[in-house]
């Protein structure tokens, strides 16, 4: 475990970038430094692995303080990611990765073979492994700044601003890597970001910091989006915190209507069932997944046309997405109903605004009675 | 009387191809004071370059000194010291390692400090010692521009070295001063044109060590 014990780090010329700063980094899972610029995020990380010395306090790894070992040793045993990946243009994707392995004096094929294996892991085609750096995109070459700070399968990673420099799609990709990676790999993470949905997104701690260096708010992101603890910590969390938690909550406990589902082969008869207290239908092809939304007088029995339909647009998996993208696709519905499909995309249901709307203020009340919940994608 | 004629009578001549005074002999010596002045050169401005280039310190310092050795005359400065030490190799080769010094410094300084700052970042944060920073990280980043100024130095030093003439030394100087003197203007044009080629080698030479020593990644990159 990785403890910061008020720590403070003053300059010369009195400028205070960490304020008696404490911290108990847990074990084995992603903890997040959010706040604004100068807040001291990126100081707080390059004290950990000894980047900057601190003016005061103590930074304990597993109980020993960092200052104990030499400083070459201690930065060998954590991972390294900097903002532009950093890597060095005159080596190939494949060296870039071995440089740690190396440095603890790996040979070379042994180093090698490593960095190919962490290719594999991180995403990048072997293909890649011969190129230099100026040949890859933004992305990939992050992705080999992520393998490179895995190489010697250091216990702790070190992240600063990691995906700042990349596209939104590519940022996203980036970021439901790190997650899968770190499922399998179960290192213990300390991210540095501006971005507050990227820290809501991948940390099981967040630390928020305020100007001056000192410490707003350490929560897991549920209990920050509910209960901030200050004015301070709710403006930076943006206008639509209360949406944005309910990333939190699943949308399996929503009550799907499957009544109003016919396939496109539908008969008169089963249509005019389906279709007596609803406003819409939702017709399916004949595997069952949605194709559109259509009034129920709007359908005659084997003559629909897929094309006359109104868009049913993208739908949520029921139970697994969470309710804010149940909530997403109802909104974007033209009907005003969300579509809930199975895993294998037929659909499982449909469900109404109101609906939502009901559940989300169960959730809501169930959240204030335990802090304790789980993230669920989506 | 046109200048083709003069170079293609000199180079005709068999006699200039053998001998103490000879073309082969000429070249040899002009090589020898070439590679000797850009050896201590190097020797002297690599260092510095690169240590101070490292650590970002010292580059005004650097700056004043670069222009005081580019604005020692030459010529001056052989003429003192062969007045101070008599004649003698030391003589020649101090004015040029003078002139060949500030090229280099600078430069190698300039390439030093142009490096990329992440690469180097992420080296230090990943445990790479200093040496390891400079020799590893920066120096193959810098090479480009590192090699260009040892080119500048080389070719200054190429063209210059014609000096050690006017101190009874030897060299492709010595067609130009002994032709001059003896109104061989044959001579005078051979010698010119030897060094003029002898500058051109330099050139394909440099250009064929930046094609191996510089790493693809870099000299794409660029």
């Amino acid at each position: 475990m990785i403890r910061i014990d008020s720590v403070t780090k003053r300059y010369p010329d009195g400028t205070v970038a960490v304020d008696r700063l404490s911290l108990e980094i847990p074990d084995r899972s992603i903890t997040v430094l959010v706040g604004p610029s100068g807040c001291g995020k990126t100081t707080t990380l390059r004290m950990i692995n000894r980047m900057i010395e601190p003016s005061e306090g103590t930074i304990l790894i597993d109980g020993v303080d960092s200052r104990q070992q030499p400083v070459n040793t201690l930065r060998r045993s954590m991972g390294y990611v900097i903002q532009n990946a950093g890597l060095f243009q005159h080596r190939t994707i494949v060296d870039n990765i071995a440089t740690v392995p190396r440095l603890l004096g790996w040979s070379k094929d042994k180093a090698r073979a490593r960095a190919r294996e962490l290719m594999e892991r991180v995403g990048l085609d072997a293909s890649l492994a011969r190129r230099y750096p100026y040949q890859l995109s933004g992305g990939q070459q992050q992705r080999v700044g992520v393998a490179r700070a895995l190489a010697a399968d250091p216990p702790v990673l070190l992240m600063d601003e990691p995906f700042s420099a990349v596209d939104p799609v590519v940022r996203k990709g980036l970021q439901d890597e790190l997650l899968r990676i770190q499922d399998e790999l179960g290192k213990t993470i300390v991210f540095v970001t501006h971005d507050i949905d990227e820290a809501v997104k991948l940390g099981t701690m967040v630390a928020v910091l305020r100007t001056g260096g000192r410490l707003a708010q350490f929560a897991p992101p549920a209990e920050l989006l509910s209960d901030p603890a200050d004015a301070f910590v709710e403006d930076f969390l943006g206008a639509d915190r209360g949406i944005r938690r309910l990333s939190f909550f699943s949308s399996a406990g929503l009550d799907l209507l499957t009544a109003p589902i016919v396939a496109i082969d539908a008969s008169a008869e089963q249509i005019a069932r389906a279709g007596t207290d609803v406003p819409y239908l939702l017709v399916t092809d004949v595997e069952g997944k949605p194709l559109g939304w259509s009034e129920p007088r709007d359908l005659t029995a084997g003559t629909i046309e897929p094309a006359e339909l109104l868009p049913c647009g993208r739908p949520f998996v029921a139970g697994r997405d969470s309710l804010r993208a149940a909530l997403d696709c109802a909104v974007l519905s033209p009907t005003g109903w969300a579509v809930a499909v199975d895993a294998e995309g037929r659909a499982a249901g449909v469900v109404s605004q109101q609906t939502i709307g009901e559940a989300i203020r169960g959730a809501h009340a169930e959240g204030s009675r335990s802090s304790e919940t789980t993230k669920v994608s989506g | 009387m046109n200048l083709l004629h003069f170079i293609s009578a000199f180079f005709s001549d068999g006699s200039h191809w053998q001998g103490y005074d000879g073309i082969p002999t000429r070249v040899g010596e002009h090589v020898q004071y070439t590679l000797e002045a850009l050896a201590i050169a190097a020797a002297i401005a690599l260092p510095v370059g690169l240590v101070t280039g490292h650590y970002g310190r010292g580059g005004n310092a650097l700056a004043l000194i670069a222009t005081a050795g580019r604005a020692l005359p030459t010529f001056g400065l052989l003429v003192l010291m062969t007045l101070l030490l008599g004649f003698g190799l030391v003589n020649v080769m101090t004015p040029l390692v003078v002139l060949a010094v500030p090229p280099i410094l600078v430069t190698t300084y300039e390439g030093m400090r142009s490096v990329d700052p992440s690469p180097v970042d992420a080296a230090r944060g990943m445990g790479m010692s200093e040496a390891g920073i400079l020799f590893q990280v920066e120096l193959p980043a810098a090479l480009p521009l590192i090699l260009s100024g040892l080119r500048s130095g080389a070719i200054q030093i190429v063209s210059t070295a014609t000096i050690a003439a006017y101190v009874s030394l030897g060299g492709l100087g010595r067609y130009i001063v002994d032709g001059l003197y003896q109104r061989n203007y044959e001579k005078v044009v051979g010698g010119a044109t030897l060094v003029a080629l002898m500058a051109l080698a330099t050139l394909a030479l440099f250009w064929a060590v930046s094609r191996v020593a510089v790493s693809p990644g870099v000299r794409r990159s660029n």
